[in-house]
């Protein structure tokens, strides 16, 4: 008997630190949401400007040609870029991401191409190196809280692979798994197509771009502005994965801390069951010994 | 007097926005001087240099060090968009000097753009570079 008590004891002090961390992640989660989501927010018009500016060149310059913007239906290798984050305790966000990124992969495979994945953050490195797949390359350490220096680095990487042929190990295509930032709520895994540039015209078509003059030339102002603007939605994906990835963190420390609440509750039932038992075994004990006494003695 | 209506984004956040009576860009081509009623331009920033505005108000010139973007002149809004975008009153001077000295002694020769940038910063920063 007492040895249970003493085990119950044990398990509930267990259980009150493991509360105490998880709860303590769940907080510094939700202050970090809201940092991401300011970082979010501070993105936007930079964002907006580079597409309108974007739209306006293209619109002007119908059949302007750049590498970026031209299909290259004779490269068959398709460039997979994951996003997911260096550090678990976030429920299903890894989880979600890679299930997302394989149905990407496995579509591919039977349109005839031949996909390549390239990882950020550690948890998909580990699941593609530890299911022996080739990945073309890995980040590690910018998925937690961006900076645009990394999305530039990330950029550039798969610019450049872009426009290498097959032969030269580049990719004819590429495509981004995120997870989008929905609400507190909810997160969803996206997938969306990176290269070759399809420009998301702005909702408010009826307001017509200016004339432009260029300077110094319209190729010259589409070279400099496709890069920045594949940048720039790298970035943008790179924050709204962070996003998500806090608010998943949050969400799994909180349904953890309150499990352990319910567990704490239960044990302490437990314990104080056992202790009444213990306590009523004894006087039973007691009383009998003393009936017993009495019992002999009376005779 | 008309003014125009600037706006400095760096993709982290907005660097500076206001009303301004004249913003001096600089192009690969060489500086722009941009007044009200200035004609549509979409123009490429010298990735490196000094963007001036004259704010409406009558305060001090704003200076600040821009790195790989553009520019672009719509009615009377100026949007100053650039990767790396810097007032020069944030310019920390000894971190700039330090980078365009590294810049300077840089395996394999001087980073050119890496040594623009840090003159750039500098010189935002009203300092002589």
């Amino acid at each position: 008997m007492a040895a249970q008590l003493r085990q119950l004891r044990q398990r509930i002090r267990s259980v009150k630190s493991t509360a105490k961390i998880t709860r303590a992640q769940e907080m510094i989660a939700t202050s970090r949401i809201v940092k991401a989501q300011q970082a979010v927010e501070a993105s936007k018009p930079y964002a907006d400007q580079i597409t309108r500016a974007l739209s306006a060149l293209i619109s002007h310059h119908v059949g302007i040609k750049h590498p970026l913007l031209t299909e290259q239906p004779e490269d068959k290798r398709s460039a997979v870029l994951v996003i997911t984050s260096d550090r678990g305790f976030a429920g299903g966000y890894n989880a979600n991401a890679i299930r997302e990124a394989e149905s990407l992969i496995t579509a591919l495979r039977e349109q005839g191409r031949e996909p390549v994945p390239y990882v950020i953050g550690n948890k998909g490195i580990t699941w593609y190196r530890f299911r022996g797949r080739e990945m073309a390359a890995e980040w590690r350490g910018i998925s937690d809280r961006p900076d645009f220096a990394s999305a530039e680095q990330v950029g550039r990487r798969l610019t450049e692979d872009f426009l290498k042929t097959d032969a030269e190990g580049g990719v004819g295509e590429i495509h981004v798994v995120y997870t989008e930032f929905v609400s507190m709520l909810t997160q969803r895994a996206q997938v969306r197509r990176l290269l070759p540039v399809e420009v998301v015209e702005t909702a408010d078509s009826d307001v017509v771009p200016p004339a432009y003059d260029f300077e110094p030339s319209a190729e010259a102002a589409l070279d400099l502005l496709l890069p920045n603007y594949i940048e720039s939605r790298i970035y943008h994906m790179l924050l709204q994965s962070a996003a998500s990835y806090h608010a998943s963190v949050r969400r799994a420390m909180k349904s953890a801390t309150d499990n352990a609440n319910e567990l704490l509750g239960v044990y302490t039932r437990q314990m104080n069951q056992a202790r009444q038992a213990a306590i009523t075994q004894e006087i039973s004990e007691i009383v009998g010994g003393a009936d017993a006494l009495a019992d002999s003695g009376g005779e | 007097m008309a003014t125009l209506k600037v706006g400095l984004v760096s993709p982290e956040r907005e660097v500076w926005s206001g009303e301004a009576k004249m913003v001096v860009a600089q192009t690969i081509e060489g500086q722009l001087g941009i007044l009200p009623g200035h004609a549509p331009v979409l123009g490429v920033l010298l990735d490196g240099s000094v963007v001036k505005i004259e704010p409406a108000d009558g305060g001090e010139w704003v200076t600040a060090m821009v790195g790989s973007g553009f520019f672009s002149i719509a009615g009377d809004e100026v949007s100053i968009l650039a990767e790396q975008a810097e007032l020069g009153a944030e310019v920390n001077v000894a971190a700039a000097q330090q980078a365009l000295e590294e810049a300077l002694s840089a395996e394999g020769g001087a980073d050119a753009t890496a040594e623009r940038r840090a003159r750039a910063r500098l010189r935002a920063a009203g300092q002589n570079a």
